[in-house]
């Protein structure tokens, strides 16, 4: 069985990037946008990834069954702007075979 | 006019351990921050967070490794320009250089070394069409003086531990003090969360939640702000004050136009040699910078520190020799007139 998924990344160009993310490295949604650099590194995942700065705010258009907010994350979206019903932090996202198929657009950069 | 050997533009860790670094060659440290603490994220965001990959700790809370930062470098008596921001470099004839803070401070230095993390940290503006036109008029992203707000009418919007912590302080001043966030529920130390609740039941504080800050009114300066709650139009709130708290975010900012070679928005140095950046004598280290395979850690900013500073040194002594010494063996003589060495074997015959 492939340890990849695809994921379907539109940027905040609007360009849209289908990309092959590894589920067997720990990895989340946030990390695999600046391992493909789709995101200007500086603009994305400035906490590093401790849901504290909503730099990697995404809106997710895919019907996938997605993690539970921690309430780190609500608490943090509720103090970003952008913020539509369906936005998640990408950092909050791993990647796992259940993401297989995700869609995402990136909220604009803050 | 601050006079120092080498200017640190950052106080985080890597700007920390500069001054140990810088303190074993006898070079004397300043350190601009425009937080009002250091610590750079490590004490702003993080400071309850553990770290695992600092060497010889196991585990270690960001801002505990903060405290031993500062406790190292104590004894080569850093100074300290907090709560300002480099602003702008000018390289005098000499080739030493002059940064002065947004402030107006002025620091005369031999050696700049960027050590800025991610940027200076600057307020989070909430998307209002207008608020620019009202800043500084009414609209404030910080609170700098209290007294401002005696007897006026203050809006307050946020959500977490500044603003809560802000408008229980406020109650006490102003006249009318207005908390506006976008859900029910309030993040924050519990203290301040049930004061205001205490605050509110007094009728001290008025909370209208969940709501959002959509306007401001005014001429010259702030009269009011228009309120919307989720599905019902929007009311005006007269107020003299808003302050909107949503937290900071880290900025390149004026480092951007002082003519260092940016890339992914940090600055590029030459990691074959010494960190320095395509202007000699000023030097990146840290998160700032980037050159390939760079990693932006703790770790790697306290190596980039230590290669730094024996450049500087060179810069500054160009005639004179020296080479490494290791603390074990030359100990550590600090500027305070302390010394630190390693215990003395005797030779003691045994009867």
């Amino acid at each position: 069985m492939s340890l990849d998924i695809n994921i379907k990344i539109t940027d905040r160009n609007g360009v849209i990037h289908e990309v092959v993310a590894p589920t067997d490295m720990a990895m989340n949604l946030m990390e695999i946008v600046r391992s493909y650099e789709l995101a200007e590194e500086g603009t994305i995942g400035i906490c590093g990834g401790m849901a504290m700065c909503a730099s990697c705010q995404c809106y997710v258009n895919s019907e996938h069954k997605l993690p539970e907010m921690t309430d780190d994350e609500d608490a943090m979206l509720a103090e970003a702007f952008h913020v539509q019903d369906n936005s998640r932090l990408g950092c909050q996202i791993q990647m796992t075979s259940e993401m297989d198929g995700l869609e995402v657009e990136l909220a604009p950069e803050i | 006019m601050i006079t120092t050997d080498i200017l640190i533009i950052g106080a985080g860790p890597t700007g920390l351990f500069t001054v140990f670094e810088a303190g074993l060659l006898k070079l004397k440290c300043h350190l601009i921050d425009a937080l009002p603490q250091p610590g750079g994220q490590c004490s702003e965001i993080y400071p309850k967070k553990p770290i695992y990959d600092i060497p010889a700790y196991p585990e270690i809370l960001a801002g505990d490794l903060t405290h031993k930062l500062i406790e190292q470098s104590k004894q080569f008596k850093p100074g300290f320009t907090l709560g300002e921001r480099a602003e702008t470099i000018d390289k005098q004839e000499d080739g030493t250089f002059i940064v002065t803070t947004n402030k107006g401070t002025k620091h005369h230095a031999k050696i700049v070394a960027i050590a800025g993390g991610l940027g200076s940290f600057e307020p989070r503006k909430p998307l209002i069409s207008n608020i620019q036109k009202f800043e500084d008029k009414g609209v404030e992203y910080i609170i700098k003086e209290p007294e401002l707000y005696r007897d006026k009418k203050v809006v307050i919007s946020g959500g977490g531990d500044s603003a809560l912590d802000w408008a229980v302080f406020l109650s006490n001043i102003a006249s009318e003090v207005t908390l506006i966030h976008r859900r029910n529920e309030f993040r924050g130390a519990l203290d301040s969360v049930e004061k205001v609740q205490e605050l509110k039941n007094l009728g001290k504080i008025r909370l209208i939640t969940p709501a959002e800050v959509k306007g401001i009114l005014g001429t010259d300066k702030v009269t009011g702000v228009a309120v919307q709650k989720e599905g019902e139009d929007a009311f005006i709130v007269d107020a003299d004050h808003f302050i909107p708290l949503f937290g900071l975010s880290p900025k390149l900012g004026p480092i951007g136009n002082w003519g260092l070679e940016i890339e992914k928005n940090a600055i590029k140095v030459n990691n074959a040699l010494d960190y320095q950046t395509n202007i000699p004598g000023v030097y990146a280290i840290g998160d700032v910078n980037t050159y390939p395979g760079k990693l932006k850690l703790i770790l790697c900013g306290f190596h980039e520190a230590t290669l730094m500073c024996q450049s500087a040194y060179k810069r500054i002594f160009p005639d004179k020799k020296y080479v490494m010494k290791y603390t074990t063996v030359g100990g550590v003589d600090g500027f305070d007139g302390t010394r630190k060495e390693a215990p003395k074997a005797v030779v003691k015959a045994i009867q």
